[in-house]
């Protein structure tokens, strides 16, 4: 569905991916590893076009996306959680979600996916009408995929969807994301926690210092030695 | 003192400040909008204003050239007024942007600014030699519409032109406009998205640029109907009149909260209010010792003293205290 092959991209000339290449195919999760500035928050901007590559290609069903903008791209069906959430906290939680569909115009479905986000996340429900920066941390983050889920993706980047939420309220989330994938959406999911990650994913990739070093399926990565003394904290 | 003077004139005085307030709201619009989304404060915003009383000139003399001015009903010739400054001005501003600011989104911050003092100077100039080609004069006066100078007495000391009636329900109808589309709204939502984080924004599908040339535009349009009801409420009208009220109502977007939409609107009421009292009570309340000549002074003092106290604005908190 998905195909990333030698992906370079800068910082102001400094390298952050250096030849990066990955593919996601129809009805995965997919987990991207690595440590801190590893470069997958990178990866992703630039495949969901915030970051443009100095070379590489990136193509979503034959189609290449390497230079259109980000608006575009989410025509495409990708949408992107970034890292941090980024929900607009001055719009309502209503008003949050209605932007995650604002290309669509399809408005039956849309009420159809409304109605399926907040079944999803019923915490949602409750707080339609409060402003989001209102919300606590775990609500902004089921905020955060809410409405990327509006844009009804194809495919769905998620950037630490975890980060900064209590253990439950991880477990919680990740068992949504699976339930989202099992909808019939396609995820690339990057994690810091690796356990979990793979845990839920099918295969997955660990980014080091911009370039991919190791690929496999779930199983593999989380019996490789290397995987488990860096990353599964053994 | 003569404390009956004062009760009397009171009526007549706030509906005076009401009006200045209102074309201070209408342009203060223009400034908080595009800061709210750009973080930028264009400087050339009273041009702007000042190229939509132009537009409306121009059609009044050109109706009245062609012998049409009297055989049309007056609220004809002022929504034709109204469309042609809000079309000229919204049309400006998304032009000035494009060419002026844009190219300039990344550089430090001060470049834009200069940039926008740059086209403010520039437009008052192009007005000038366009109107000097065109006309051979560049102070022009509004010709007269007779029905909006009628004045009916409500008491014997309040009297109000159906001007001044016109100039606050269009303005009112702008802001009430203005507040619909902003906030119950589709793109208006968008545009307070993109106010809130670009990058987000643009992960929505939101054509980031697009929703920056519309709040251009929405602000040129509010900028330029000010215009035209500037140019109808006070008759005389040359390039260079944008300037002062281009600052006072950049003051009054600061004194609500710049950024703030029912704050632009809040600052220039509160502003064209103490403008008007200044006006009338200063000399009054002091024995002649102030005149009305100083009204700025006694404005702007109190102004400064609600930013001492509230240094994001009158309603500049509320922003802060939501996100
Ligand atoms: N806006 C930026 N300007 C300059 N350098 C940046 C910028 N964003 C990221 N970098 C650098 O690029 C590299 C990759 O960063 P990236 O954010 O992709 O890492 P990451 O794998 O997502 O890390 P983390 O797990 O901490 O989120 C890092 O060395 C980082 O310092
Ligand atoms: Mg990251």
């Amino acid at each position: 569905m998905l195909s990333v092959e030698a992906l370079e991209v800068a910082y102001g000339g400094i390298p952050a991916l250096n030849g990066v290449a990955l593919g996601v195919d129809r009805g995965e999760i997919v987990a991207l590893l690595g440590n801190n500035g590893a470069g997958k928050t990178t990866t992703l901007k630039t495949i969901s076009g915030l970051l443009r590559p100095l070379r590489g290609a990136i193509v979503l069903e034959g189609e290449s996306l390497v230079g259109a903008p980000a608006h575009r791209i989410v025509l495409k069906g990708i949408a992107h959680v970034p890292e941090g959430r980024r929900i607009f906290n001055r719009l309502t939680v209503r008003e949050n979600l209605m932007m995650g569909a604002y290309p669509r115009h399809d408005a039956a479905a849309i009420a159809g996916d409304l109605d399926r986000v907040l079944t999803l996340f019923p915490r949602l429900e409750e707080r339609i009408g409060q402003v989001a920066g209102t919300l606590s941390g775990g609500e902004q983050q089921m905020l955060a995929i809410g409405r990327a889920l509006m844009l009804s993706p194809r495919l769905l980047l998620l950037d630490e969807p975890s980060m900064g939420l209590a253990p439950v309220l991880v477990e919680q989330i990740f068992e949504t994301i699976v339930d989202i994938n099992r909808q019939g959406t396609t995820i690339l999911l990057v994690e810091q926690n690796a356990a979990m990650a793979l845990a839920i994913a099918h295969r997955g990739y660990v980014l080091e210092t911009g370039t991919v070093v190791l690929a496999g399926t779930a199983a593999e990565l989380s019996d490789n030695a290397d995987v488990r003394r860096a990353y599964l904290g053994e | 003192m003569d404390f009956q003077l004062l009760v009397d004139i009171f009526p007549q005085v706030l509906l005076d400040g009401l009006i200045l307030g209102f074309m201070y709201a209408l342009i203060a619009l223009g400034y908080t909008m595009v800061y709210g989304v750009l973080e930028f404060i264009n400087f050339a915003h009273s041009e702007i204003f000042i190229v939509g009383a132009f537009a409306g000139v121009e059609i009044l003399l050109g109706l009245k050239g062609a012998g049409w001015l009297d055989g049309l009903p007056w609220p004809l010739v002022l929504l034709l007024l109204l469309l042609a400054g809000m079309a000229v001005s919204g049309l400006l501003a998304v032009t000035v942007e494009r060419i002026a600011y844009r190219p300039l989104r990344s550089a430090p911050r001060l470049i834009p600014l200069i940039s926008a003092i740059g086209v403010s100077f520039f437009l008052q100039d192009l007005i000038r030699l366009v109107e000097s080609i065109w006309r051979n004069a560049f102070n022009l006066v509004y010709p007269t519409l007779d029905a909006l100078n009628l004045r009916f007495e409500l008491t014997e000391t309040i009297d109000v032109s159906v001007k001044s009636i016109v100039v606050i329900v269009a303005a009112l109808g702008m802001l009430w406009v203005l507040h619909l589309l902003v906030n119950r709204t589709k793109i208006g939502t968008a545009i307070r998205a993109v106010a809130e984080d670009q990058a987000a924004a643009s992960l929505m599908g939101i054509d980031v640029n697009r929703i920056i040339s519309l709040t251009f535009f929405i602000g040129g349009v509010m900028g330029g109907a000010a215009g035209v009801l500037f140019g109808v409420q006070y008759g005389l009208i040359n390039p260079y009149s944008g300037f002062i009220p281009g600052l006072k109502a950049f003051t009054a977007a600061v004194l609500g909260g710049i950024g703030n939409i029912p704050g632009a609107m809040l600052g220039g009421i509160v502003l064209g209010l103490l403008e008007a009292f200044a006006a009338s009570y200063l000399s009054l309340l002091t024995g002649g010792a102030f005149g009305a000549e100083y009204k700025d002074i006694f404005a702007f003092s109190v102004l400064i003293l609600i930013l001492i106290f509230r240094p994001k604005g009158l309603l500049g908190e509320i922003v802060r205290e939501r996100a």
